[in-house]
Parts: C-alpha cells; structure tokens; sequence
C-alpha cells in the first residue's frame, strides 16, 4: 500500500455529471463528426448542462449487469460499497447512448438506411441488456430541415423510423449540419439532459424499492449503501438537496453499524466518504456553518475509533487525513467566493491534520521498531487476486468477512505485519511538513503571526528529526526573533536548544557559538547545570577543540558532527567572529558610560565600562574596546590580555579580566581630547568585547552603541520603575541597574579666566552716536593670545533691529546703512588689559540685546600634554533706546493765533517747541529751517536755540517768520520744508559727536483772500492825544470792488475820519483811510471797530477781515507839565496805579471833569 | 476547571502563566501564546470610541481539538487567558466568567502591593493560591 492509500479516491472527490454516451460518430476520419463532437466537448462553462460527454463506437461493451436478486432473504453483503461503484455510474454506465447517423429525410436509399439504423440501435441495446439506458438516435442532415408539420415526407418517415428502432417520438433528433452548429448541439444537450435525469430519478426509484425487502439484522450494511447510492445518484441527476439528505441519512446509519476491531476501518472510510460528501455538498451550498458542524460531529464520533491498537498509526493516518480533506474543501470554498476569519479558516484543520501525522509517526515510530531480523511476510498478505480491493476499507487478507473474529488470526498477524514494515518506510516528516507549511500559508493570511511562528518552529523541528539541518536552522532563526521581541524566554529557550543541535550536528561554529551564549544568558530558563554544560562546551569550542555532543541527537548524526568538528580543528582561518547583540540575549551584559555629559578641553575625558556575564561559571576575556566617533581616541580605551605578548601571567590583569558570573566589572579609561573636537560630541560606536584567543579561535562581542543587547530597554524600563530599596553594595562594587547611560560626551572650551566689562550710559538715545566701553582684562597665569573681539547686535532677534542698529569702532561719523549690526572678529592682539570703545547707532527705539564675545588662545597642560586652548566669554547686555526729545510745531498768525491756514502774502509765524525726553542732559548746537519753495522768510532766519542745554523735560522753543508767496488755486495745501536740530549728549564721560536729526515740517493750507487789510499805528497811544491810524485796503482781486467802510463807535476814543464810506477799489490797487483816534482812556483799549463789507464776496466777513487788524492798542496816561499850570487852570495829577475798576472810573470822571473845565 | 492559566503584559510578554504538570508545559505556552493573535484582533476590532465600555470578557478566543481557550482583557491592556479541556463540557461561559472575574480581582490586589512592580513577573503567594482552586486538581 502507498501512502496515498489515505487518499480519497478522485470519483468521490469529483463532482459527478450525468454521463451520456455518443456513438456513431467517427471523430478521427471524418470532419462533420469531428465538429460535432468539438461543439460537445469544447467551452463547457457553468451555464451549458452538466454532461459528461464520451465518445464510444457503436458495437461497446457496457459493464454487464448482474441478475436482478429476487430476494435479500438469504442474501449476506460482504461489505458497504464496491470500490468500482462509483467510477462505474461516472464512466462506464451512461444515462443515455445516443446514435448518431448520417440520413436525410429524401435519401434515395432511405429503406436500406433505415434498416440499417433499427440494426445500430438493436447493437446498442443488446450490449446495454439489463440496464435502464435510454437510447436516442440523432440523424445528421445535410439540408436544413422545413418547420415542423410542413414537410409531410418528414414526419411520415420519421414515425416509420421511430417504429422501426422501437423508438419514442421524444428520443429521435434531427441534427442540421448547417451554420448554427453550436445552437443545435446546446438544444440537444438539454434534451440529452432532461433524458438522463429521467434516468437517474429511475435508478433512485429502484434503488429506494429495494428497501422494503431488507431487514435489520443482517441487511445493515446494505441501508448505508443504498442511501449512498441514492444519494450518489441524486448528484448526477444535479439534485444536490436530496443528495445531502441521503447522505446525511446514510451518515447516521453508518454509525448504527457493529463495530468491531475487524471492519473498524471500512466503517471509518465509509464515515470519511459520506462526510467528505456532506462537507462538500453544504460548502457548495453556501452553508459552511452546517459543513463545520458536520465535520466535528464526525470527528467527535470517529476519534476514539481507534479500531485495532497494533495498527494505531493508521487511525491517526486517518484522522489526518479527514482533517486535511477538510481544509481542502474549506479552502476551495473560500477561493469561490467564501469569507473565512481569523478564528476559522482552513489553516486550523491543516494544522490539526499536522498535528495527527505528527502523532502518526510517533505511533509508527513505537509500532513499527521491529527486530532488525523482521522482514517484510511472504507470500505478501496484502497482495489480491485482482489488485485492488473489492470493497472500500477492507483488508486485503480477508476480503467480504464481516463477522466479529478474524477468520484466520495467522494471516492476522502477517497482515498487520505486512502494514507496521510498510509504515516503516512512509516518510512521516514530509508529510508533516507539507500540512505545516499549508497551515502557515493560511494563517498568514488570516492575520495570525504568532500562530504562524508556532507552526514555523514546529515545521523546524520536524525538518530537525527529518535531518535536514540547514532548513531547519533557517526556520528557528527566522522565528526567533519574534519571540525573543515578545520576551517568551520559556518558548525562545526551547528553541534555541533545538538549534543549538542543528548546529552542533552541523558544525556551524558561529551559529553554535551564538546559541551557547544566549543560552546561558539570562534570557534561558534552562536547568543550571545545563548552562554549565552548554559553558563548557563553549570554552572548548573558543579553545578550539571539539565540543560535547548535545543530548537526544541522533546517534549517527553525531558521529558525522563529530568528524565535521575534528575538520574545523584544522581548518585554518575564518577563526574570528563577531556577533552583534543587539539581536540576542547574549550572557555578558555590558554598559559604557561617559562620566559626564561634557568636559572641559583641559581635562581628561573619562570613561567607565560595566561589563557582567550571567553564565555558572566565571569566565575569562582576552580583550575589550571601545570605538569612539573619532576613531582616534580608540588606542587610549583598549585593554588587551598582557600574556599574549608575555607569558608571565601578571595576576592582576589575570584576575582584572576574568567576569565572575552576577559580579559586574567596571572598568576605567582616560584619554585628553584634542583641541580640534572641542564643541564636537564624541560618540561611543561600539564596545567589543573578545571571548577566545586571536591564536585559536575568538568570538567578539559587539555592542553597538556601547550598550543593550535584545533584551536591555525593558530591562532598564523596569528598573527604572522598581521601589526595590538597592541593596548597599560592597565597595568598588556597583549595582547593574543603577548604572545609568551616557553614551555620548561633548567636548567644550575651557572656562575663559578673563573678565568683560561694559561701561555705558543708558539708555541709548534714537539716532544718537551711542558709546559703549568694553574692558577685558585677563585673569590667566600666561599670555591670552589672539584676543578678538566681536561686538553688535546678537543675531536672532527681530530683523528690523538688525536693520536699524549699526556698529563701527569710529564714533566721530554718523553711521549710516552700509555698517554692520554686528562687528565680528576685533583683532585686539595679545591682551595688555585695555579698553575698546564702540558706538552704536540705533535708528528705531524699543530694547536690543548685544552680544560681546572675546575669543583667545591660551596653552595650557593636561595630565602632562600641551595644548593651546581656545577660550572664548560672551557678555550680552540689553540696551534700551529711546526718543531724545520732541519737536512740536505750528503756525501762528503774527498776533500768535493759532492758524488753521495762512494766507497769501500776508506773513505768518512758524513755531517749533522741542521738549527733551531724555533722561540725560541734552545740549542743542544749531537749528535751521529750510524751507520749501512754497514758503519765503521775511527776514534772515537764526536759530535762536543754539547752545541751549536741555535737561530732562525741559524745552526750547523758536518762532520764524515767514510768508507765502500767491498759489495757483483759491486753497491748497504745500510742503513747508524740513527742520534740522544737530545736538548732542552732553557728558562727561565720553567725548560725543554732534547728531544732526531732521524733522519734516508740517504741511499747511495756503488761501488766497480777495481783500487785505492792515492798519498802520503807533505802538501805543496817549490819553488826549491824536493817534493817527491808517488803514490800507489791498484790492487782491482782477476786480473791481465795492467795499462798505464803517467805523463803530467806541467809548474809550473819539475819532475822525469817515464814518461810513463806501468806495471802489480797483484791482490791484490799494485804498488808503485816515482816521484820527482819540484816545479818552488809558490802558488797553480796544479799538473802534472797521466793518468791511465786500459786496462782491459776501461770504468774506468783516470778522475775517478783521483779524488782519489790530484789535486793541495801549493808551498810555499823559504827565501835565508845567507848562499847563502856567495857564492857570486847576491841575492834579493823577497816576494811575493799577487798572481797578474804581480807578478808571474815577479817572474818567476825572478826564470828564477836565474836559468841560478846559472848554 | 482550567488546565492553564496565564496573565499577560501589555506588551505580550508572560508576567504569570501556570498549567496542569501532567501534559506538556511548552505546549501550554505555545497555545496561549498564540491566542493573543485573536486577543490582539479582538481588541483592535473594537471601535476606539467604545473602548470605555468595551466587555472586558472576550469569550472563546478559538478551539482547538483538546482545549477550549478563554480570553480576558483589562482596561490597561493587561490579558488573562484560561485554557480548559475541550471534554470538559459542563463549563459554562458564566463559570468562565466568574473565573476571570476572581482572577481579576487577584490580579488587582497584586497591583496595589506597593513593592510589586508593574511589568515584573508575579510571584505573589495569594495569587497564586487562587490560581490553584481554579486550577484541574492534578491527582
């Protein structure tokens, strides 16, 4: 038997077609039967009708057909099912036989053809004897044929032809061999359809009749198979739903059998057949939940059916079997269409089949480790007269016995021999191996990783026991990691072990290496003294001799690793390995630290490296470095064995490199960095560290970075997290998980020994030459060389600083644009402690933050080395700048009116008040107007503020006169010019220059005025004495005009003059009024007012006109001289000593009194 | 009762997990350890918005032919996983539930102790006694 006797025979798996059989037709010599049958068997998709089409000539032997059984009474089955049952409804049994035969309905020999055809027909029927096969005769035509009724001649030989093959009007066809060949083959093929389920529903029929004759007792056998055969037919017939029902009938009665030890196999196989068809039939019917359910009632009533215990294996051969068939048909039912989940899908039955052929083999392994001397029986017991079994799951020794004991137990016993020395020799790992890797592909694809690593390790273990070594290692490896991510130390450590062996038997050095060591590292849950075997081995193999075998391997596989290792010994070169920790749990833990996150260039760089290995026992290590970012550091941290160059074993570096397991090692470098680094980070790349001899054979150890292998992070993560109290260690021992990682250090510049002083007056005035003093003075034991200043603005503030602030050494000069907010690089030479004054200039006001940075050389000595240090102090300030005062200005009429306008021609003054804001005293040097052309001075202008000191809020003011030249229009605006200030800080500290600040004056509303008018008096007058007043009236027209003069009376004046007039000016020309005020009282007066009407310009007031005019005069009191008291009249003299009221009015009394007394 | 009982970090590693000594140790933590793929699935196929309410019982996580596995996730993430003999048919999920829950609230008082220290393996005595009535009285 071969191992595919657990197969499922392919009639069973196929699904089954009506089977009609064509004869007649010479598909080899003749064309049109060739096409014919083409358009039966090419492009059969899903929407033409389930045939299975064959070909036979038209004399074939159809399997005969045994006489019909009148009775069951005596009758006794032999077994369930004949294995040839099915294949024969599917091949060999048509539904149909159809002839096919070239006649046209007018052939000319139409008797003889006819007769011809009654004679195939008869051929066909007597080989068919017995059978319920229906006949049909296809009559290929060569014209196409009239419609129905139409041709009489048709019709009538038609029904002469039925009559003379015994044929029904329904089985005779007439096939045009026309054009629309395919259309006529697919109306036929329906009509052969629709004969063939007629069939099949006959042999259901006479099947189910059978029924009534059996009974219960000894007709057991014969239920199942004729539910079978019912519903085996049902399927050709296409009635899947009945089919199930019979199945599932026939599925119980299996179970209802006898069972016993002898036909324990044929009711299992039976049991498989019916379930793999129930399965199947639900899957296809789109009910997969029905189809799971079956099958794990099947499996639950069929897994303690061992049946006989010496043939074990075959039981769980069997059981993997189902499993298998299962997965299969689940997964055909997902690649048409069916969804599966993550927690069903077919990967668990190719997982659960794994898992029987594993126990299959085991059971073999027990069953079938005969005697050397046990050969294979003779005459074979398994060898039927036929070949093959008459029955399904039958034993070959003893086909059709159904009663309980065997017949004959010596052939028993030769028969279960024949099978154990057959299942010697079935290649169990493949097996295993091919569902394994079946299972995978399916839980890959249902989102199962970790599922998918289990059955990866178990499909490596299999490799391992299959001896292929090299796949299995691959497989662990490749898992591996996982489970070391996960930190599933159980499961990593029982893989490992396994690996471990591969390698062994390989002799794979380095993989054999790095699995000793992480077996003996924290992450191994392994036995101590099995760590300390794996540790010894390890030294060997670092010795370079041949390590011990591992336990449980195959003793010939060890004899070959034994002999491959022996090779290795004298293999020269390739010696060196390294291995990267970061991808295992190796047993020496390390961890580099810098001591300080930086040092100074003139101090030594320190390094501390922790080393501890958690092995059983202590172990020595020839060489440990580290790599630093500038490799040119890496001499200075190396310690290397001393007895290599020396074979005197100094004690102390013996015992200084030996890692006592649970002890962590510290050890300390020291190395003076060089002044090119400074402000550089020095890395640590790698620590390595060198188990083994360079002479033998070594492994280095590298740790990347300096620390961590697979399992550190979440180790410090923890120890981080731990309230452990740390036990107190004793000295120069430390605590692991205190130490903490430094794994980088900057170098940075030595600490300056100078000190920077800045001496300025803030805050800093808007545009002012700002002098700030910066003082270094040295504080070093030698020269500070190369002293270099750099000053300004500190970059990254607001870029409108950057462009508003200016720096230069030259205080005598304003600044402008081109120099620099920041002055780098002052070369000041070697110090002689000195002073640097800079001037800033600030445009805008608001805080700028400058930065003063003195860089210089100095030689200093480290640990007995000479560097030139670079030193370098940076002092900021944030300086404040503000306004240092503001101009105010307007325009005032020449009575100091403030004005809205000024007028054409007429003068006007202009006004400037500049109010100091500056905390410091401020000292104005000149001013100056420069006017606009629209403006013209009226006398020279001076500054009348030079040299005035402002101090804080104080002002100045100066007035210019000015006046406007005529403008195009009535009203415009103009530009009066510009108004320059040049001042400075007065100070004492530093000689300053003079700012010169421009203010832009403001612009004003010129008018022109069609009349002017301006008086021309004395600046005071006397009481009694005539004050003439002229008034001139300007015509500033094109026009002629019409003015209205009238003077208003007053009480303080008497007056000649006209007192109301009204005249014509003409243009441009000026009118002239003399008046003759008399003053009658002393003080200020106002004066008799003009009322000037335009009558031209009615929207000119006298109001407006009257504020060219002086509004009021001083009247002064006149002394009486003696000569007027020589006339003899009375006189007083009266002073006036203030403007009382009282006292006016007594002096007007007095001037009343007076006046009549002259009169 | 259970024949294995485990407790799993966040981070899917082991903190606890303890079976029946009669049968195979390894194979115990190679199925609970695969497990936590459909743990993973279920909790990540919980909408994030229900997290808050989300049952803490996850049900039957899948069967295999000998063991029924159980699962059970807190609120920090942290897994409980019951295995029980798939013959062992008189278990109901209110039993597996009232397991889960017992073992949960063990599982709180391990938390509370002050020198435990979240992430290390559980070595607690209580704990463990109370995994043992849970357990298949191995004879």
């Amino acid at each position: 038997m071969s191992p595919a006797q657990w197969d499922l025979p392919p009639e069973l798996c196929c699904r089954p077609m009506a089977f009609v059989a064509l004869t007649g037709l010479d598909v080899v010599y003749n064309a049109i039967h060739r096409a014919i049958w083409d358009a039966f068997c090419a492009n059969r998709r899903a929407d033409r009708v389930p045939i299975s089409f064959k070909v036979l000539p038209g004399d074939h032997e159809y399997p005969k057909c045994r006489t019909k059984r009148t009775s069951y009474e005596w009758y006794i089955p032999k077994g369930i099912l004949k294995t040839g049952w099915m294949n024969k409804h599917l091949n060999l049994v048509p539904a149909l036989v159809v002839l096919f035969y070239e006649l046209d309905w007018d052939d000319p020999q139409w008797k003889e053809k006819q007769s011809e055809c009654a004679t195939k027909v008869e051929i066909v029927r007597t080989s068919l004897q017995g059978r319920n096969t229906k006949v049909a005769v296809v009559l290929i035509q060569k014209k196409t044929p009239l419609p129905p009724g139409e041709d009489l001649v048709a019709s009538e030989r038609a029904s002469a032809l039925c009559g003379a093959c015994d044929l029904s009007g329904k089985s005779l066809f007439v096939l045009p061999h026309t054009d629309h060949l395919v259309g006529y083959i697919i109306r036929l093929e329906n009509a052969f359809y629709e004969h063939a389920q007629t069939y099949y529903y006959n042999e259901i029929r006479r099947v189910k009749s059978h029924k009534e004759f059996l009974n219960k007792t000894t007709h057991q056998l014969l239920f199942v198979r004729h539910q079978f055969k019912m519903g085996f037919f049902s399927e050709l017939k296409q009635d899947t739903q009945n089919a199930l029902k019979y199945y599932r009938t026939a599925y119980s009665l299996v179970h209802e059998l006898r069972a016993h030890e002898t036909n324990m196999l044929e009711i299992k196989t039976m049991a498989g057949f019916i379930n793999y068809k129930i399965c199947r039939l639900c899957f296809q019917h789109n009910t997969p939940l029905d189809a799971i359910a079956q099958f794990r009632k099947h499996i639950d009533l069929c897994k303690k059916k061992i049946g006989s215990a010496e043939l074990a294996f075959e039981h769980t051969a069997w059981m993997s079997k189902q499993f298998q068939s299962f997965g299969d048909l689940f997964d055909e039912a997902i690649k048409l269409g069916l969804t599966a989940i993550q927690t069903q899908n077919p990967g668990f039955y190719y997982q659960q089949a794994a898992y029987y052929a594993q126990e299959r083999k085991q059971q073999a392994g027990q069953l079938c480790s005969h005697e050397p001397g046990v050969g294979y029986p003779a005459p074979d017991p398994l060898e039927t007269p036929s070949g093959a079994l008459d029955f399904y799951g039958q034993r070959p020794w003893r086909q059709g016995h159904q009663s309980i004991d065997p017949p004959d137990s010596e052939k028993e016993k030769q028969g279960i021999l024949a099978l154990q020395v057959k299942e010697r020799d079935v290649l169990h790992s493949e097996l295993v191996i091919a569902l394994l890797s079946n299972a995978v592909a399916q839980f890959k694809k249902y989102k199962c990783p970790r599922m998918k690593s289990h059955l990866m390790v178990q499909m490596g273990e299999e490799y391992y026991h299959a001896k292929d070594y090299t796949k299995a290692l691959k497989l662990l490896d490749y898992v591996m990691c996982d489970y070391r991510t996960e930190r599933w130390w159980s499961l990593l450590t029982s893989i490992l072990c396994t690996a471990l062996k591969c390698s062994y038997l390989m002799g794979q050095v380095k993989d054999y290496i790095t699995y000793s060591m992480e077996l003996m590292g924290r992450a191994s849950n392994l036995p101590e003294e099995q760590k300390s075997r794996i540790e010894k081995n390890l030294i060997k193999v670092l010795m370079n001799e041949v390590p011990q075998p591992e336990p449980d391997c195959d003793l010939a596989s060890v004899k070959t690793a034994q002999s491959l290792w022996s090779d290795r010994i004298s293999l020269a070169g390739n010696n060196e390995f390294t291995i990267e920790v970061q991808d295992y749990v190796p047993f020496v833990q390390c961890k580099a630290k810098f001591l300080y996150p930086s040092f100074h260039i003139d101090e030594p760089v320190q390094l501390h490296v922790y080393v501890r290995a958690d092995c059983p026992h202590p172990v020595r290590f020839s060489k440990l470095c580290v790599s630093l970012s500038n490799q040119e550091y890496n001499q200075y941290c190396l310690l290397e064995d001393a007895s290599k160059e020396k074979d005197i074993l100094e004690t102390s570096t013996q015992e200084n490199m030996c890692l006592v397991p649970g002890k962590t090692r510290k050890y300390c470098f020291k190395f003076v960095a060089k002044t090119e680094d400074v402000g550089k980070k020095i890395e640590i790349t790698s620590v390595g560290l060198m188990l083994g001899r360079e002479t033998g054979r070594c492994v280095y150890l590298n740790w990347r970075g300096g620390w961590g292998d697979a399992a550190s992070s979440h180790e410090t993560l923890q120890a981080s997290r731990s309230f452990k109290r740390r036990t107190r260690l004793p000295e120069q021992q430390v605590d692991w998980d205190t130490v903490a990682i430094q794994s980088s250090t900057m170098i940075i510049s030595r600490v300056p020994k100078i000190s920077v002083q800045l001496t300025h007056e803030p805050p800093a005035l808007t545009n002012e030459m700002y002098c700030m003093i910066v003082t270094i003075q040295s504080e070093e034991d030698t020269v500070a060389k190369d002293i270099k200043l750099t000053a300004g603005l500190k970059p990254g503030q607001d870029a409108n600083l950057t462009q508003s602030t200016q720096i230069t050494l030259n205080g005598s000069e304003v600044c402008d644009d081109s120099h620099p907010a920041l002055l780098p690089d002052i070369p000041l030479g070697d110090l002689q402690p000195g002073q640097k004054p800079l001037y800033i200039h600030c445009v805008s006001t608001g805080s700028r933050i400058l930065l003063f940075h003195v860089a210089y050389s100095v030689s200093a000595t480290v640990e007995g080395k000479d560097i030139n240090c670079k030193c370098h102090k940076d002092e900021t300030v944030t300086l404040e700048t503000v306004v240092p005062f503001e101009v105010a200005m307007k325009f005032v009429s020449s009575k100091f009116e403030h004005l809205e306008r000024v007028n054409v021609d007429i003068p006007f003054l202009l006004m400037m008040d500049i109010l100091s804001a500056s905390p410091w005293p401020i000292e104005l040097v000149n001013s100056e107007v420069l006017l606009a052309s629209s403006m013209t001075p009226i006398d020279q202008p001076q500054s009348q503020v030079e040299g005035v000191t402002l101090q804080t809020s104080e002002c100045a003011s100066e007035c210019f006169l000015l006046k406007c030249p005529p403008v195009q229009n009535d009203t415009s605006t103009v530009a009066s010019g510009h108004y320059f200030i040049s001042w400075k800080r007065k100070s004492a500290f530093a000689e300053t220059s003079v700012v010169r600040t421009m203010v832009i004056l403001p612009h004003v509303m010129v008018e022109n005025i069609p009349l002017y008018v301006h008086a021309e008096l004395p600046s005071f007058g006397r009481v009694r004495e005539s004050l003439p007043v002229r008034y001139h009236l300007e015509n500033r027209t094109g026009l002629v005009q019409d003015v209205e003069i009238g003077v208003e009376p007053s009480d303080a004046f008497m007056f000649s003059g006209l007192k109301q007039v009204r005249m014509r000016i003409l243009p441009g020309a000026e009118q002239e009024m003399l008046y003759n005020f008399y003053p009658l009282m002393a003080g200020y007066q106002v004066l008799p007012q003009l009322n000037i009407n335009l009558l031209r310009f009615p929207n000119i007031s006298s109001q407006l006109l009257r504020r060219f005019l002086p509004s009021r005069i001083f009247v002064k009191v006149i002394f009486f001289r003696p000569q007027i008291k020589n006339n003899g009249r009375p006189c007083f003299l009266v002073f006036l000593v203030g403007p009382t009221l009282g006292l006016r009015y007594l002096t007007f009394f007095f001037f009343t009194f007076f006046y009549q007394l002259s009169k | 009762m259970a024949v294995c009982i485990a407790v799993i970090a966040k981070e899917n590693c082991p903190l606890y997990i303890r079976s029946v000594p009669t049968q195979g140790e390894l194979k115990f933590h190679y199925t609970v350890h695969t497990s936590l793929d459909v743990v993973e699935e279920k909790i990540s196929g919980v909408g994030k918005a229900l997290a808050d309410q989300r049952e803490l019982y996850l049900g039957l996580l899948y069967p295999t032919e000998d063991y029924k596995v159980y699962g059970y996730v807190t609120n920090s993430k942290v897994k409980f996983v019951i295995v029980v003999d798939s013959s062992n048919t008189s278990l109901r999920d209110n039993e597996i539930r009232s397991m889960f829950r017992k073992l949960h609230n063990s599982f709180t008082d391990v938390m509370c102790n002050p020198f435990y220290n979240p992430g290390d393996p559980i070595q607690s005595k209580a704990f463990d006694s109370i995994v043992s009535t849970m357990m298949v009285q191995a004879c």
